[in-house]
Protein backbone atom coordinates (compact mmCIF):
# COMPACT_ATOMS: atom_id res chain seq x y z
CA UNK A 1 0.00 0.00 0.00
CA UNK A 2 0.94 3.32 -0.73
CA UNK A 3 -0.09 6.37 0.91
CA UNK A 4 -2.31 9.14 0.25
CA UNK A 5 -2.95 10.46 -3.51
CA UNK A 6 -0.89 7.95 -5.29
CA UNK A 7 -2.83 4.76 -3.43
CA UNK A 8 -5.95 7.08 -4.58
CA UNK A 9 -4.89 7.03 -8.13
CA UNK A 10 -4.28 3.36 -8.67
CA UNK A 11 -7.30 2.62 -6.78
CA UNK A 12 -9.00 4.50 -9.85
CA UNK A 13 -7.09 3.36 -12.63
CA UNK A 14 -7.81 -0.19 -11.05
CA UNK A 15 -11.43 0.05 -11.91
CA UNK A 16 -11.29 0.59 -15.17
CA UNK A 17 -12.14 -2.25 -17.55
CA UNK A 18 -8.87 -4.78 -18.26
CA UNK A 19 -6.79 -3.00 -15.81
CA UNK A 20 -5.19 -4.93 -12.73
CA UNK A 21 -3.25 -4.00 -9.55
CA UNK A 22 0.12 -3.92 -11.13
CA UNK A 23 -1.23 -2.28 -14.22
CA UNK A 24 -2.71 0.35 -12.26
CA UNK A 25 0.33 0.79 -10.35
CA UNK A 26 2.52 1.17 -13.40
CA UNK A 27 0.33 3.46 -14.88
CA UNK A 28 0.03 5.53 -11.74
CA UNK A 29 3.89 5.85 -11.43
CA UNK A 30 4.04 6.33 -14.77
CA UNK A 31 1.71 9.63 -14.24
CA UNK A 32 3.91 10.27 -11.23
CA UNK A 33 7.28 10.76 -13.40
CA UNK A 34 5.54 12.45 -16.86
CA UNK A 35 5.76 15.89 -17.65
CA UNK A 36 2.69 18.40 -15.52
CA UNK A 37 1.32 20.04 -19.17
CA UNK A 38 0.57 16.03 -20.08
CA UNK A 39 -0.98 15.00 -16.92
CA UNK A 40 -3.26 18.39 -17.26
CA UNK A 41 -3.93 17.38 -20.64
CA UNK A 42 -5.54 14.26 -20.06
CA UNK A 43 -7.48 14.97 -16.81
CA UNK A 44 -8.84 17.92 -18.78
CA UNK A 45 -10.05 15.22 -21.85
CA UNK A 46 -11.44 12.62 -19.21
CA UNK A 47 -13.56 15.81 -17.79
CA UNK A 48 -14.82 16.65 -21.03
CA UNK A 49 -15.65 13.46 -22.25
CA UNK A 50 -18.23 13.34 -19.95
CA UNK A 51 -19.50 17.09 -19.95
CA UNK A 52 -19.14 17.38 -23.91
CA UNK A 53 -20.27 13.97 -25.62
CA UNK A 54 -23.61 13.32 -25.64
CA UNK A 55 -25.51 10.73 -27.88
CA UNK A 56 -26.86 10.89 -31.33
CA UNK A 57 -30.62 11.75 -31.05
CA UNK A 58 -31.32 10.03 -34.36
CA UNK A 59 -29.00 7.01 -34.23
CA UNK A 60 -27.64 6.97 -30.61
CA UNK A 61 -23.92 6.90 -31.71
CA UNK A 62 -21.50 9.12 -29.36
CA UNK A 63 -21.87 12.73 -30.85
CA UNK A 64 -20.86 16.15 -29.52
CA UNK A 65 -24.61 17.84 -30.99
CA UNK A 66 -27.50 16.42 -31.61
CA UNK A 67 -27.07 14.40 -34.25
CA UNK A 68 -23.72 12.41 -34.77
CA UNK A 69 -21.55 13.03 -37.82
CA UNK A 70 -23.04 10.33 -39.76
CA UNK A 71 -27.00 11.71 -39.52
CA UNK A 72 -25.58 15.10 -40.39
CA UNK A 73 -23.97 13.98 -43.82
CA UNK A 74 -26.33 14.77 -47.00
CA UNK A 75 -24.60 12.51 -49.15
CA UNK A 76 -25.64 9.29 -46.96
CA UNK A 77 -28.30 7.14 -48.19
CA UNK A 78 -31.42 7.19 -45.74
CA UNK A 79 -33.18 3.86 -47.47
CA UNK A 80 -30.16 1.64 -45.89
CA UNK A 81 -30.05 1.85 -42.61
CA UNK A 82 -27.44 -1.01 -40.42
CA UNK A 83 -28.12 -2.20 -36.94
CA UNK A 84 -25.41 -2.70 -34.56
CA UNK A 85 -24.72 -3.00 -30.55
CA UNK A 86 -22.36 -0.29 -29.55
CA UNK A 87 -21.00 2.60 -31.08
CA UNK A 88 -17.26 0.65 -31.21
CA UNK A 89 -19.43 -1.32 -33.94
CA UNK A 90 -20.27 1.57 -36.07
CA UNK A 91 -16.28 2.70 -36.46
CA UNK A 92 -15.58 -0.81 -37.25
CA UNK A 93 -18.21 -0.90 -40.18
CA UNK A 94 -16.99 3.07 -41.30
CA UNK A 95 -13.27 1.51 -41.98
CA UNK A 96 -14.56 -0.41 -44.54
CA UNK A 97 -15.84 2.05 -46.27
CA UNK A 98 -18.35 -0.17 -47.89
CA UNK A 99 -21.38 1.38 -46.49
CA UNK A 100 -23.11 4.48 -47.70
CA UNK A 101 -26.61 4.37 -45.28
CA UNK A 102 -27.07 5.14 -41.59
CA UNK A 103 -26.54 3.54 -38.70
CA UNK A 104 -28.58 2.91 -35.88
CA UNK A 105 -27.12 1.79 -32.20
CA UNK A 106 -29.05 -0.59 -30.33
CA UNK A 107 -26.73 -0.06 -27.25
CA UNK A 108 -26.12 -3.87 -26.65
CA UNK A 109 -27.84 -7.20 -27.00
CA UNK A 110 -31.19 -8.89 -25.44
CA UNK A 111 -29.27 -11.01 -22.98
CA UNK A 112 -31.95 -12.32 -20.17
CA UNK A 113 -29.14 -13.59 -18.01
CA UNK A 114 -28.10 -10.09 -17.63
CA UNK A 115 -31.70 -8.93 -17.30
CA UNK A 116 -31.38 -7.37 -20.58
CA UNK A 117 -34.84 -7.23 -22.28
CA UNK A 118 -35.76 -5.18 -25.54
CA UNK A 119 -37.32 -2.28 -23.65
CA UNK A 120 -33.55 -1.82 -22.39
CA UNK A 121 -32.48 -0.78 -26.21
CA UNK A 122 -33.34 1.12 -28.19
CA UNK A 123 -35.72 -0.96 -29.80
CA UNK A 124 -38.97 1.00 -29.95
CA UNK A 125 -36.90 4.03 -31.62
CA UNK A 126 -35.70 2.23 -34.35
CA UNK A 127 -39.28 1.56 -34.66
CA UNK A 128 -40.32 4.87 -34.66
CA UNK A 129 -37.29 5.38 -37.39
CA UNK A 130 -39.10 2.86 -39.65
CA UNK A 131 -42.09 4.08 -39.23
CA UNK A 132 -42.56 6.78 -42.03
CA UNK A 133 -41.40 4.03 -44.78
CA UNK A 134 -38.10 5.98 -45.97
CA UNK A 135 -36.25 2.69 -45.21
CA UNK A 136 -35.99 0.07 -47.53
CA UNK A 137 -33.86 -1.99 -46.47
CA UNK A 138 -32.53 -2.80 -42.59
CA UNK A 139 -28.93 -4.60 -42.11
CA UNK A 140 -28.41 -6.63 -38.75
CA UNK A 141 -24.71 -6.32 -38.30
CA UNK A 142 -25.54 -7.23 -34.42
CA UNK A 143 -22.65 -9.74 -32.83
CA UNK A 144 -22.55 -13.27 -34.26
CA UNK A 145 -22.55 -15.07 -30.82
CA UNK A 146 -26.04 -16.05 -29.14
CA UNK A 147 -27.26 -13.15 -27.98
CA UNK A 148 -26.51 -11.08 -30.87
CA UNK A 149 -28.29 -13.50 -32.86
CA UNK A 150 -31.26 -13.25 -30.95
CA UNK A 151 -31.37 -9.60 -31.20
CA UNK A 152 -31.36 -9.85 -34.98
CA UNK A 153 -34.31 -12.84 -34.89
CA UNK A 154 -36.36 -10.35 -32.88
CA UNK A 155 -35.94 -7.16 -34.93
CA UNK A 156 -36.54 -9.10 -38.04
CA UNK A 157 -39.35 -10.90 -36.54
CA UNK A 158 -40.93 -6.90 -35.77
CA UNK A 159 -39.43 -5.29 -39.05
CA UNK A 160 -40.46 -7.92 -41.46
CA UNK A 161 -44.60 -7.22 -41.44
CA UNK A 162 -43.51 -3.73 -42.96
CA UNK A 163 -42.16 -5.11 -46.23
CA UNK A 164 -38.60 -3.67 -45.30
CA UNK A 165 -35.79 -5.86 -46.65
CA UNK A 166 -33.92 -7.55 -43.75
CA UNK A 167 -30.54 -9.19 -44.58
CA UNK A 168 -27.73 -10.54 -41.87
CA UNK A 169 -24.46 -10.06 -41.97
CA UNK A 170 -22.79 -13.25 -43.21
CA UNK A 171 -20.47 -15.50 -41.23
CA UNK A 172 -17.89 -17.48 -42.17
CA UNK A 173 -13.46 -17.84 -42.88
CA UNK A 174 -11.60 -14.84 -42.36
CA UNK A 175 -10.54 -13.30 -45.89
CA UNK A 176 -6.94 -13.74 -46.61
CA UNK A 177 -6.22 -16.55 -43.80
CA UNK A 178 -5.19 -20.00 -44.47
CA UNK A 179 -7.75 -22.22 -44.26
CA UNK A 180 -5.05 -24.28 -42.11
CA UNK A 181 -5.77 -22.24 -39.61
CA UNK A 182 -9.22 -21.91 -39.14
CA UNK A 183 -10.51 -23.74 -36.24
CA UNK A 184 -13.06 -26.51 -36.58
CA UNK A 185 -15.74 -24.72 -35.27
CA UNK A 186 -15.68 -21.99 -38.01
CA UNK A 187 -14.13 -24.39 -40.72
CA UNK A 188 -17.23 -26.17 -39.69
CA UNK A 189 -19.80 -23.27 -39.84
CA UNK A 190 -18.39 -22.20 -43.39
CA UNK A 191 -18.93 -25.92 -44.46
CA UNK A 192 -22.44 -25.68 -43.74
CA UNK A 193 -23.05 -21.76 -44.94
CA UNK A 194 -21.08 -22.84 -48.34
CA UNK A 195 -22.14 -21.52 -51.68
CA UNK A 196 -22.61 -22.12 -55.41
CA UNK A 197 -20.56 -20.07 -57.71
CA UNK B 1 -2.52 -45.27 -32.42
CA UNK B 2 -0.58 -45.61 -29.45
CA UNK B 3 1.21 -43.64 -27.21
CA UNK B 4 5.12 -44.51 -26.93
CA UNK B 5 6.05 -42.54 -24.00
CA UNK B 6 4.79 -40.69 -21.33
CA UNK B 7 6.08 -38.46 -18.76
CA UNK B 8 4.96 -36.94 -15.85
CA UNK B 9 6.85 -33.79 -13.74
CA UNK B 10 5.04 -32.19 -10.74
CA UNK B 11 1.65 -34.47 -11.61
CA UNK B 12 -0.73 -35.83 -8.71
CA UNK B 13 1.75 -38.21 -6.22
CA UNK B 14 4.68 -37.91 -9.22
CA UNK B 15 7.39 -35.43 -8.93
CA UNK B 16 8.86 -37.15 -12.36
CA UNK B 17 8.02 -40.41 -13.64
CA UNK B 18 8.66 -41.51 -17.53
CA UNK B 19 7.12 -44.71 -18.90
CA UNK B 20 8.12 -46.55 -22.21
CA UNK B 21 4.71 -48.02 -23.26
CA UNK B 22 4.00 -50.75 -26.24
CA UNK B 23 1.88 -51.31 -28.42
CA UNK B 24 -0.65 -54.14 -27.51
CA UNK B 25 -1.38 -55.18 -23.92
CA UNK B 26 0.38 -52.71 -21.10
CA UNK B 27 -0.08 -53.96 -17.44
CA UNK B 28 0.24 -51.53 -15.15
CA UNK B 29 0.18 -53.53 -11.20
CA UNK B 30 0.40 -52.18 -8.01
CA UNK B 31 -1.39 -51.61 -4.51
CA UNK B 32 -4.18 -49.69 -4.08
CA UNK B 33 -2.89 -46.01 -3.46
CA UNK B 34 0.23 -45.76 -5.51
CA UNK B 35 -1.08 -44.07 -8.30
CA UNK B 36 -1.72 -46.26 -11.28
CA UNK B 37 -5.10 -44.18 -11.89
CA UNK B 38 -3.02 -40.46 -11.59
CA UNK B 39 -0.91 -42.32 -14.93
CA UNK B 40 -4.06 -43.05 -16.67
CA UNK B 41 -6.12 -39.43 -15.95
CA UNK B 42 -2.68 -37.87 -16.97
CA UNK B 43 -3.16 -39.43 -20.29
CA UNK B 44 -6.93 -38.12 -20.07
CA UNK B 45 -6.17 -35.14 -19.88
CA UNK B 46 -3.95 -35.10 -23.04
CA UNK B 47 -7.02 -36.03 -24.88
CA UNK B 48 -9.79 -34.51 -23.73
CA UNK B 49 -8.20 -31.39 -21.88
CA UNK B 50 -9.86 -32.65 -18.31
CA UNK B 51 -9.79 -34.98 -15.69
CA UNK B 52 -12.19 -38.20 -15.69
CA UNK B 53 -12.10 -37.36 -11.72
CA UNK B 54 -12.45 -34.21 -10.98
CA UNK B 55 -13.83 -30.65 -12.21
CA UNK B 56 -11.23 -28.49 -11.49
CA UNK B 57 -7.16 -28.40 -12.51
CA UNK B 58 -5.82 -28.12 -8.97
CA UNK B 59 -5.92 -31.72 -7.46
CA UNK B 60 -3.57 -32.55 -10.71
CA UNK B 61 -0.62 -30.50 -9.72
CA UNK B 62 1.09 -32.48 -7.17
CA UNK B 63 1.23 -30.56 -3.56
CA UNK B 64 3.67 -27.68 -3.33
CA UNK B 65 4.31 -27.46 -7.35
CA UNK B 66 3.13 -24.53 -9.00
CA UNK B 67 1.85 -26.35 -12.37
CA UNK B 68 2.48 -29.90 -13.35
CA UNK B 69 3.65 -31.12 -17.00
CA UNK B 70 2.58 -34.36 -19.56
CA UNK B 71 4.64 -34.83 -21.85
CA UNK B 72 3.80 -37.83 -24.55
CA UNK B 73 5.29 -39.69 -27.28
CA UNK B 74 2.08 -40.82 -29.69
CA UNK B 75 2.73 -42.91 -32.50
CA UNK B 76 0.25 -42.62 -35.20
CA UNK B 77 0.33 -44.49 -38.73
CA UNK B 78 3.97 -44.91 -37.89
CA UNK B 79 4.72 -41.22 -37.45
CA UNK B 80 5.62 -39.81 -33.85
CA UNK B 81 4.02 -36.81 -32.53
CA UNK B 82 5.41 -35.49 -29.07
CA UNK B 83 2.76 -32.90 -26.77
CA UNK B 84 3.33 -31.57 -24.29
CA UNK B 85 1.19 -29.64 -21.95
CA UNK B 86 1.61 -27.41 -18.85
CA UNK B 87 -1.30 -27.36 -16.12
CA UNK B 88 -1.21 -24.01 -14.58
CA UNK B 89 -4.30 -24.00 -12.19
CA UNK B 90 -6.21 -20.83 -12.39
CA UNK B 91 -4.67 -19.58 -15.67
CA UNK B 92 -4.45 -20.87 -18.71
CA UNK B 93 -3.12 -23.96 -19.60
CA UNK B 94 -0.37 -24.07 -22.16
CA UNK B 95 0.42 -26.66 -25.00
CA UNK B 96 2.86 -27.88 -27.62
CA UNK B 97 2.75 -30.07 -30.60
CA UNK B 98 6.30 -31.53 -31.67
CA UNK B 99 8.02 -28.85 -29.95
CA UNK B 100 6.31 -26.11 -31.67
CA UNK B 101 3.64 -24.20 -28.85
CA UNK B 102 0.34 -23.78 -30.03
CA UNK B 103 -2.01 -20.76 -29.94
CA UNK B 104 -4.54 -22.30 -27.97
CA UNK B 105 -4.72 -25.89 -25.72
CA UNK B 106 -7.06 -26.71 -27.67
CA UNK B 107 -5.24 -27.19 -30.53
CA UNK B 108 -4.08 -30.56 -29.48
CA UNK B 109 -7.22 -31.95 -28.87
CA UNK B 110 -7.31 -34.88 -31.79
CA UNK B 111 -4.00 -35.93 -31.36
CA UNK B 112 -4.65 -38.63 -28.78
CA UNK B 113 -7.28 -40.35 -29.45
CA UNK B 114 -8.42 -42.62 -26.18
CA UNK B 115 -11.45 -44.52 -24.83
CA UNK B 116 -11.52 -44.75 -21.19
CA UNK B 117 -13.63 -46.97 -18.85
CA UNK B 118 -12.94 -46.73 -14.91
CA UNK B 119 -14.65 -47.53 -12.32
CA UNK B 120 -16.49 -43.78 -12.29
CA UNK B 121 -18.62 -45.23 -15.49
CA UNK B 122 -20.62 -47.14 -13.57
CA UNK B 123 -22.56 -43.79 -13.04
CA UNK B 124 -23.23 -44.20 -17.08
CA UNK B 125 -25.80 -47.01 -16.08
CA UNK B 126 -26.94 -45.59 -12.18
CA UNK B 127 -26.22 -42.05 -12.48
CA UNK B 128 -29.22 -39.45 -13.65
CA UNK B 129 -29.71 -38.90 -17.08
CA UNK B 130 -27.49 -35.96 -17.45
CA UNK B 131 -24.42 -38.25 -17.33
CA UNK B 132 -25.79 -40.60 -20.36
CA UNK B 133 -26.29 -37.30 -22.48
CA UNK B 134 -23.06 -36.59 -21.81
CA UNK B 135 -21.23 -39.77 -22.99
CA UNK B 136 -23.48 -39.51 -26.32
CA UNK B 137 -22.24 -35.76 -27.24
CA UNK B 138 -18.54 -36.11 -25.77
CA UNK B 139 -18.38 -38.64 -28.17
CA UNK B 140 -20.29 -37.28 -30.60
CA UNK B 141 -17.73 -34.03 -30.51
CA UNK B 142 -15.15 -36.79 -30.60
CA UNK B 143 -16.12 -37.82 -33.74
CA UNK B 144 -17.44 -34.36 -35.71
CA UNK B 145 -15.68 -31.18 -33.83
CA UNK B 146 -18.16 -29.18 -35.18
CA UNK B 147 -20.63 -30.64 -32.80
CA UNK B 148 -18.83 -28.74 -30.20
CA UNK B 149 -20.19 -25.58 -31.49
CA UNK B 150 -23.70 -26.77 -31.65
CA UNK B 151 -23.23 -28.44 -28.09
CA UNK B 152 -22.45 -24.73 -26.45
CA UNK B 153 -24.94 -22.81 -28.79
CA UNK B 154 -27.50 -24.81 -27.43
CA UNK B 155 -26.32 -24.80 -23.78
CA UNK B 156 -26.14 -20.96 -24.27
CA UNK B 157 -29.57 -20.19 -25.77
CA UNK B 158 -31.01 -23.05 -23.45
CA UNK B 159 -29.31 -20.61 -20.10
CA UNK B 160 -30.84 -17.66 -21.52
CA UNK B 161 -34.35 -19.41 -22.41
CA UNK B 162 -34.49 -20.54 -18.82
CA UNK B 163 -33.37 -16.95 -17.72
CA UNK B 164 -36.09 -15.01 -19.02
CA UNK B 165 -38.99 -17.81 -18.18
CA UNK B 166 -37.37 -17.38 -14.15
CA UNK B 167 -37.40 -13.77 -14.52
CA UNK B 168 -40.65 -13.82 -15.60
CA UNK B 169 -42.25 -16.39 -13.24
CA UNK B 170 -40.58 -14.13 -10.20
CA UNK B 171 -42.08 -11.08 -11.57
CA UNK B 172 -45.93 -12.84 -11.74
CA UNK B 173 -45.03 -14.13 -8.31
CA UNK B 174 -44.22 -10.23 -7.08
CA UNK B 175 -46.68 -8.40 -8.89
CA UNK B 176 -49.63 -10.54 -10.07
CA UNK B 177 -49.35 -9.73 -13.28
CA UNK B 178 -47.44 -11.65 -16.15
CA UNK B 179 -44.08 -11.19 -16.96
CA UNK B 180 -42.09 -9.66 -20.06
CA UNK B 181 -41.83 -12.83 -22.64
CA UNK B 182 -41.74 -10.95 -26.01
CA UNK B 183 -38.61 -12.20 -26.44
CA UNK B 184 -39.79 -16.03 -25.96
CA UNK B 185 -40.28 -16.49 -29.44
CA UNK B 186 -36.74 -15.56 -30.20
CA UNK B 187 -35.57 -17.39 -27.85
CA UNK B 188 -38.12 -20.29 -28.68
CA UNK B 189 -36.72 -20.24 -32.79
CA UNK B 190 -33.35 -19.93 -31.90
CA UNK B 191 -33.51 -23.25 -29.24
CA UNK B 192 -35.28 -25.18 -31.62
CA UNK B 193 -32.58 -24.62 -34.52
CA UNK B 194 -29.90 -25.85 -32.39
CA UNK B 195 -31.68 -28.65 -30.51
CA UNK B 196 -32.82 -29.96 -34.12
CA UNK B 197 -29.10 -30.56 -35.17
CA UNK B 198 -28.09 -31.74 -31.74
CA UNK B 199 -31.15 -34.30 -31.38
CA UNK B 200 -30.99 -35.41 -35.41
CA UNK B 201 -26.83 -35.96 -34.24
CA UNK B 202 -28.03 -38.06 -31.55
CA UNK B 203 -30.46 -40.04 -33.07
CA UNK B 204 -27.84 -40.95 -36.07
CA UNK B 205 -25.20 -41.80 -33.37
CA UNK B 206 -27.67 -43.97 -31.15
CA UNK B 207 -28.17 -45.36 -34.67
CA UNK B 208 -24.45 -46.39 -35.19
CA UNK B 209 -23.59 -47.47 -31.98
CA UNK B 210 -26.42 -49.93 -31.10
CA UNK B 211 -25.15 -52.50 -32.92
CA UNK B 212 -21.69 -52.23 -31.68
CA UNK B 213 -23.11 -52.10 -28.31
CA UNK B 214 -25.37 -55.15 -28.38
CA UNK B 215 -22.05 -57.18 -29.67
CA UNK B 216 -19.93 -55.71 -26.26
CA UNK B 217 -22.25 -56.67 -23.96
CA UNK B 218 -22.67 -60.28 -25.52
CA UNK B 219 -19.72 -60.84 -25.95
CA UNK B 220 -18.50 -59.78 -21.84
CA UNK B 221 -21.29 -61.72 -20.48
CA UNK B 222 -21.40 -64.86 -23.22
CA UNK B 223 -25.09 -64.49 -24.23
CA UNK B 224 -26.39 -63.63 -21.09
CA UNK B 225 -29.22 -61.28 -21.55
CA UNK B 226 -29.31 -59.04 -24.90
CA UNK B 227 -28.36 -56.16 -24.33
CA UNK B 228 -30.25 -52.32 -26.28
CA UNK B 229 -30.21 -48.61 -25.90
CA UNK B 230 -32.55 -46.53 -27.39
CA UNK B 231 -32.94 -42.63 -27.49
CA UNK B 232 -36.12 -41.37 -25.87
CA UNK B 233 -36.64 -38.02 -27.06
CA UNK B 234 -38.79 -35.52 -25.86
CA UNK B 235 -39.58 -34.41 -29.32
CA UNK B 236 -41.22 -36.30 -32.04
CA UNK B 237 -38.44 -35.98 -34.62
CA UNK B 238 -35.23 -34.24 -35.30
CA UNK B 239 -36.88 -30.56 -36.88
CA UNK B 240 -36.73 -27.49 -36.10
CA UNK B 241 -40.81 -27.01 -36.75
CA UNK B 242 -41.18 -30.07 -34.44
CA UNK B 243 -39.21 -28.73 -31.14
CA UNK B 244 -41.08 -25.43 -32.18
CA UNK B 245 -44.40 -27.42 -31.70
CA UNK B 246 -43.03 -29.16 -28.36
CA UNK B 247 -42.23 -26.05 -26.66
CA UNK B 248 -45.87 -23.89 -28.09
CA UNK B 249 -47.50 -27.26 -26.17
CA UNK B 250 -45.44 -26.99 -23.10
CA UNK B 251 -45.30 -23.35 -22.88
CA UNK B 252 -48.15 -22.51 -20.41
CA UNK B 253 -46.27 -25.18 -17.99
CA UNK B 254 -43.18 -23.93 -18.06
CA UNK B 255 -44.09 -19.99 -17.92
CA UNK B 256 -45.94 -22.20 -14.76
CA UNK B 257 -42.68 -23.29 -13.59
CA UNK B 258 -40.04 -21.16 -15.46
CA UNK B 259 -37.63 -24.01 -16.99
CA UNK B 260 -37.59 -25.11 -20.25
CA UNK B 261 -39.32 -28.73 -20.68
CA UNK B 262 -38.77 -29.90 -23.70
CA UNK B 263 -35.83 -30.49 -25.95
CA UNK B 264 -32.25 -32.34 -26.29
CA UNK B 265 -31.46 -31.75 -22.83
CA UNK B 266 -34.51 -33.40 -21.35
CA UNK B 267 -33.73 -36.75 -23.17
CA UNK B 268 -33.08 -39.80 -22.12
CA UNK B 269 -30.90 -42.82 -23.25
CA UNK B 270 -32.37 -45.83 -22.73
CA UNK B 271 -30.93 -48.90 -21.16
CA UNK B 272 -32.19 -51.99 -20.70
CA UNK B 273 -31.16 -55.70 -20.39
CA UNK B 274 -33.84 -58.38 -22.19
CA UNK B 275 -37.05 -56.74 -21.19
CA UNK B 276 -36.47 -54.57 -18.56
CA UNK B 277 -34.65 -51.72 -17.48
CA UNK B 278 -31.02 -52.14 -16.32
CA UNK B 279 -31.57 -48.75 -13.66
CA UNK B 280 -33.17 -50.44 -10.73
CA UNK B 281 -32.95 -54.15 -11.91
CA UNK B 282 -29.62 -54.82 -12.93
CA UNK B 283 -27.58 -56.45 -10.40
CA UNK B 284 -23.96 -54.87 -9.50
CA UNK B 285 -22.28 -56.77 -12.06
CA UNK B 286 -24.20 -56.30 -14.89
CA UNK B 287 -24.33 -52.86 -14.65
CA UNK B 288 -20.77 -52.52 -14.43
CA UNK B 289 -20.54 -55.09 -17.58
CA UNK B 290 -23.58 -52.98 -19.41
CA UNK B 291 -21.04 -49.19 -18.33
CA UNK B 292 -18.01 -51.37 -19.87
CA UNK B 293 -19.85 -52.22 -23.09
CA UNK B 294 -21.36 -48.37 -23.12
CA UNK B 295 -16.91 -47.68 -23.56
CA UNK B 296 -16.65 -50.76 -25.97
CA UNK B 297 -18.95 -49.52 -27.85
CA UNK B 298 -17.92 -46.29 -28.24
CA UNK B 299 -14.40 -47.98 -29.07
CA UNK B 300 -15.52 -49.86 -31.66
CA UNK B 301 -17.26 -47.03 -33.37
CA UNK B 302 -14.28 -44.86 -33.78
CA UNK B 303 -12.71 -48.07 -34.98
CA UNK B 304 -15.11 -48.49 -37.76
CA UNK B 305 -14.74 -44.73 -38.11
CA UNK B 306 -11.17 -45.47 -39.27
CA UNK B 307 -9.64 -43.82 -35.95
CA UNK B 308 -7.42 -46.58 -34.15
CA UNK B 309 -8.14 -45.05 -30.71
CA UNK B 310 -6.18 -45.91 -27.15
CA UNK B 311 -8.05 -48.06 -24.95
CA UNK B 312 -7.69 -47.42 -21.16
CA UNK B 313 -9.06 -50.12 -18.29
CA UNK B 314 -8.81 -48.86 -15.08
CA UNK B 315 -9.81 -51.43 -12.75
CA UNK B 316 -11.64 -53.41 -14.58
CA UNK B 317 -10.40 -57.18 -14.18
CA UNK B 318 -11.40 -56.96 -9.99
CA UNK B 319 -15.25 -56.29 -11.15
CA UNK B 320 -15.78 -59.55 -13.36
CA UNK B 321 -16.21 -62.90 -12.76
CA UNK B 322 -13.40 -64.95 -14.45
CA UNK B 323 -15.67 -66.01 -17.72
CA UNK B 324 -16.46 -62.17 -18.26
CA UNK B 325 -12.49 -61.61 -17.66
CA UNK B 326 -11.94 -64.37 -19.85
CA UNK B 327 -14.03 -62.76 -22.70
CA UNK B 328 -13.12 -59.51 -22.22
CA UNK B 329 -9.31 -60.69 -22.78
CA UNK B 330 -10.18 -61.90 -26.54
CA UNK B 331 -12.79 -59.04 -27.23
CA UNK B 332 -9.57 -56.70 -26.57
CA UNK B 333 -6.72 -58.71 -27.84
CA UNK B 334 -6.59 -57.07 -31.00
CA UNK B 335 -6.82 -53.66 -30.09
CA UNK B 336 -3.54 -50.93 -31.38
CA UNK B 337 -2.56 -50.21 -27.64
CA UNK B 338 -4.71 -51.14 -24.36
CA UNK B 339 -3.53 -49.70 -21.19
CA UNK B 340 -4.69 -52.12 -18.41
CA UNK B 341 -4.64 -50.83 -14.08
CA UNK B 342 -4.94 -53.68 -11.80
CA UNK B 343 -4.69 -53.63 -8.32
CA UNK B 344 -3.58 -57.68 -7.96
CA UNK B 345 -1.97 -59.41 -10.79
CA UNK B 346 -3.74 -62.50 -10.88
CA UNK B 347 -7.14 -60.67 -11.81
CA UNK B 348 -5.68 -59.67 -15.50
CA UNK B 349 -6.23 -62.99 -17.96
CA UNK B 350 -3.10 -64.27 -18.89
CA UNK B 351 -3.87 -63.82 -22.52
CA UNK B 352 -3.27 -60.09 -21.67
CA UNK B 353 0.55 -60.80 -20.75
CA UNK B 354 2.34 -58.02 -22.68
CA UNK B 355 4.41 -55.79 -20.83
CA UNK B 356 4.31 -55.38 -17.29
CA UNK B 357 4.81 -52.37 -14.96
CA UNK B 358 5.12 -52.27 -11.21
CA UNK B 359 3.68 -48.89 -10.01
CA UNK B 360 5.77 -47.95 -6.93
CA UNK B 361 5.20 -44.67 -4.73
CA UNK B 362 6.47 -42.38 -7.02
CA UNK B 363 7.97 -44.89 -10.13
CA UNK B 364 6.86 -47.04 -12.58
CA UNK B 365 9.36 -49.92 -13.14
CA UNK B 366 9.02 -52.05 -16.31
CA UNK B 367 9.40 -55.61 -15.10
CA UNK B 368 11.60 -57.99 -17.20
Amino acid sequence: MYEGAIQDLIDELGRLPGIGPKSAQRLAFHVLSADPIDVRRLAASLVKVKEVVKFCTICFNVAEDDKCRICRDPRRSDEILCVVEEPKDVVAIERTNEFRGRYHVLGGAINPLEGVGPDNLRVRELMQRLADGEVKELILATDPNTEGEATATYIALLVKPMGITVSRLASGLPVGGDLEYADEITLGRAFEGRRTI
Amino acid sequence: MYVRRLELVDVRSYARVGVDLQPGPNVLVGPNGVGKTNLIEALGYVATLGSHRVATDAPLVRAGAGSAVIRCAIVHESRELLVELEIVPGRANRARLGRAPVRRARDILGALRLVLFAPEDLSLVRGDPAERRRYLDDLLVLRQPRFAAVRSDYERVLKQRNALLRSSYLTKRVTKTAGDLSTLEVWDQHLAEHGAVLLAARLALVDALAPHLSKAYDAVSAGEGAAAIAYQATVPEPTADAVLAALRASRPQEVERGVTLVGPHRDELALTLGPLPVKGYASHGESWSFALALRLAAYELLRADGIEPVLVLDDVFAELDTGRRERLATLIADAAQVLITCAVEADVPTRLSGIRYTVRPGEVVREQ
